[in-house]
């Protein structure tokens, strides 16, 4: 079929659907909803429609990136605006079902806001201030679309540009456009697309390769799973325009089998895509061929490398290739040109070709062009996943679209990059965000992670957490990586247990810094810098577990004790029923005392406790004062 | 396990490339990798059982003993870490008597940690048999466990 008569069939098949005289109801069912219960919602709105008569037409839809509302459900009435619904538990699904269906009323107190057109007393929902900053591309479709129908990504512009790209471009006008445009690599090194792009094109050889690298290790990142959750055809358009591009006719989607979701609706895209003729030979009737595989990732970090990634695929450990190594663009999978991009990257691609890379380059700044994408989790109120333009600043991320720190605390750092990442305090709130700001400011733009944390979290728990992540994931090969790591790690535990020594401080930065030099890949040459960025900005907090044995946070548990103030307690016995360790002693009509040798810090016995009495207390260093 | 065996291996060709979707599909029949089957699967696709090991221990997704029936998973990725992961963790292993990576005597549970399952706004989270139990707390894993025994 030639690409015109199949957007007009899906043009038509949206129309038809937006004609209904039945409602639409978009419940999100990406993971993230799941975890939220959106399974549950999405099964009362089957049953209680049918089980009412009510005819209605239910879509599954990726996630908006809403996470702190989940689970999110949208409802297009006919003739009426959609309108976006949150937290919609399995009873409030009734309650909408009732009220707004049956009714008429649009119940606006669950409303998160409207799109294509206005309803009273609710906003435009890109009008939410979490919404408002960002610039949504690459998650343009994300929550609005069912990603498991092509006809959706066709219907709303979908392989528009590979239409565009094999019809009316040359290779190396493609090449061009995507180096004019300034994209950089988004998996975490931002290294410029169309560079590599020219490389892999460039390199000798008849057989070459596209590979998305799909495989987020990154604890606290998610972006990559939401977009091929939410929007996967817009992967795979990217990827074969960039198999045209280079000159390859294999592509392989390196992904997470962590992601089950993720595979299976990455297989059912694959499956419509071929079945349109976007996939297989002679795409849409040209003379260009590209056909696409699934490989499923099976959980090693540093098979996010590049060279690891492509051993793994040829059936080895994923241990990188020693320096001096040729390009992956040179001599990868199989020992041919290979190009490798991660999935954000790819999936910017169509607005380039689409809109010209001058409309692209419009966002951002000077070196880091387009938009960036982050997975905001941590201390934060509204947890999610935002796109914003590149040179935006954390501040703003944080507060403005983040809705800033829970519960009146304060803000004390910002994790970003994940494991490779550092942290940024305070007084670096208003660092633009872009490759090279982060750079200089000692961490790294990464994959996308962005970790909030306030005044309760400990920055050398936090080093000791992602060097003990590292540590583990270390492929082992080079002995600076494999060793100091651990080094480094059996050091941070000791401060952390109050057996720090001072000299413990400029020995973790010399091992650091001589870790960054030995090790051959990216991994081991950023294990380091959670910890140097931690000492770089807060060196008074090792300090104080080193002399004063003391933890300014009180979260680690060797330094920390529990104590009940009998003139706050009123003998409630809350924590001496709940302790689970049986740490606790009773007396009637008594402040319990906890026994300190066999409290195991678990912080229940606090939780209980009354907000108003406030009698247990958690103190560090110097014991706090029984008053008698 | 000889015949479910070869009918997994019926539909591969028996080259070193298909050595991880292969261990993938065996762990997906057994649930883990057994001994045997690694041998099996050396055999298959004419490599070294050393090298069938090697990748298998070195890939975390791969595991050597049977699961339980009832799979507990700890998630420590960042956001569950900076909101209490660590005590959830311990009083899981406290409750059930095993540590992460460990599979009761009587095969009821299974704990294992997970790097990030990606329900960040709903940390610290637990997986029991694919259901997320969300906003954790050591009482909350108390009950959990008390409740289910």
């Amino acid at each position: 079929m030639r690409f015109e008569e199949i957007k007009q069939e899906a043009k038509e098949k949206r129309e038809a659907l937006r004609q209904s005289k039945n409602p639409l109801i978009f419940v999100g069912t990406a993971t993230c909803g799941r975890s939220a219960g959106a399974l549950d919602t999405l099964e009362v709105f089957h049953r209680e429609l049918k089980s009412r008569n009510i005819d209605a037409e239910i879509i599954e839809t990726g996630c908006l990136g809403l996470c702190y509302v989940e689970p999110i459900v949208g409802i297009a009435k006919p003739g009426r605006p959609n309108i976006w619904y949150r937290n919609v538990s399995p009873e409030r699904a009734k309650e909408l079902i009732e009220g707004y269906l049956v009714k008429g009323d649009p119940l606006a107190e669950y409303a998160l806001g409207s799109t294509e057109g206005n309803v009273e007393e609710i906003p435009y929902l890109f009008d939410l201030p979490t919404l408002k900053p960002q610039v949504r591309r690459v998650l343009w479709n994300c929550g609005f679309i069912s990603p498991t129908d092509i006809d959706h990504y066709v219907a709303s512009g979908g392989y528009e540009a590979l239409q565009k790209a094999v019809f009316e471009m040359q290779p190396e006008e493609v090449i061009n456009e995507v180096k004019r445009s300034g994209l950089r690599g988004l998996g975490g090194a931002g290294f410029p697309a169309g560079r590599k792009w020219e490389g892999c094109r460039r390199a000798p050889g008849d057989e070459k390769y596209v590979i998305c690298n799909a495989d987020e290790g990154d604890p606290g990142a998610f972006q990559d799973r939401s977009v091929l959750e939410g929007d996967p055809h817009s992967v795979l358009e990217g990827m074969i325009i960039a198999g045209y591009a280079v000159g390859a006719r294999k592509g392989y989607i390196y992904v997470r089998a962590e992601y089950p979701l993720a595979v299976k609706y990455l297989e059912i895209a694959i499956s419509q895509a071929r079945e349109k003729g976007f996939i297989g030979e002679n795409i849409l009737g040209s003379n260009f061929s590209f056909d696409l595989e699934i490989f499923q990732g099976a959980g090693a970090f540093v098979c996010g490398e590049s060279t690891a990634l492509t051993l793994s695929i040829e059936g080895n450990r994923g241990m990188p290739k020693p320096l001096p190594r040729p390009r992956t663009t040179e001599e990868g999978l199989w020992d041919k040109p290979t190009l490798l991009n991660n999935v954000k990257t790819f999936a910017n691609i169509r607005w380039i070709i689409n809109k010209g890379a001058d409309w692209f380059a419009g966002v951002g700044t000077e070196r880091s062009k387009g938009t960036a994408i982050f997975s905001l989790t941590g201390k934060i109120a509204n947890c999610g996943l935002i796109e914003v333009s590149m040179g935006i600043t954390l501040r703003e991320i944080i507060f403005d679209i983040g809705g800033g720190i829970p519960g009146g605390k304060a803000f004390k750092a910002v994790q970003t990059g994940g494991p490779s990442g550092g942290c940024l305090p305070a007084s670096l709130l208003d660092v633009p965000v872009d490759f090279d700001s982060l750079a200089t400011a000692g961490s790294i733009m990464g994959s996308g992670g962005m970790v909030v944390m306030d005044e309760d979290t400990c920055m050398v728990d936090l080093a000791r957490y992602f060097l003990d992540f590292t540590e583990k994931e270390s492929c082992g090969q080079c002995s600076l990586c494999r060793l100091g790591s651990s080094q480094m790690l059996e050091i941070l535990r000791a401060i952390t247990e109050g057996k720090g020594e001072m000299e413990d401080i400029d020995l973790l930065i010399e091992l650091g810094e001589a870790i960054k030099i030995g090790s051959i890949c990216g991994l081991g040459q950023t294990v380091p810098n959670p910890v140097l960025t931690t000492l770089r900005y807060f060196r008074e907090e090792y300090e104080a577990h080193i002399i004063d044995k003391r933890c300014p946070a009180l979260a680690c548990k060797e330094l920390i004790s529990y104590h009940i103030l009998p003139t706050r307690c009123v003998a409630c016995q809350r924590c001496f029923w709940a302790c689970p360790n049986k740490a606790i002693t009773g007396y009637t009509l008594q402040a319990p005392v906890i026994n300190e040798a066999k409290c195991v810090r678990c912080n229940t016995c606090l939780e209980v406790c009354p907000t108003r009495l406030s009698a247990v207390t958690k103190t560090s260093g110097a014991k706090v004062g029984v008053p008698s | 396990m000889e015949s479910y065996l070869s009918e997994i291996l019926s539909s591969y060709k028996g080259i070193k490339s298909e050595l991880i979707p292969i261990l993938q599909k065996v762990q997906a029949e057994f649930g883990y990798l057994p001994e045997e089957a690694m041998n099996k699967v050396a055999e298959f696709c004419r490599v070294a059982e050393s090298k069938v090991f090697g990748i298998a221990s070195f890939y975390a997704q791969f595991r050597f003993v049977p699961l339980g029936r009832t799979q507990v998973t700890a998630c420590r990725g960042t956001a569950c870490h900076v909101r209490g992961a660590p005590q959830i963790l311990a009083e899981v292993e406290r409750q059930l008597g095993i540590e992460e990576g460990e599979t009761t005597p009587d095969l009821e549970y299974s704990l294992e940690t997970v790097a990030c399952i990606g329900c960040c706004a709903l940390a610290p989270c637990l997986v029991i048999n694919e259901k997320v139990e969300s906003k954790m707390t050591p009482k909350k894993v108390k009950e959990l466990f008390t409740k289910e025994e």
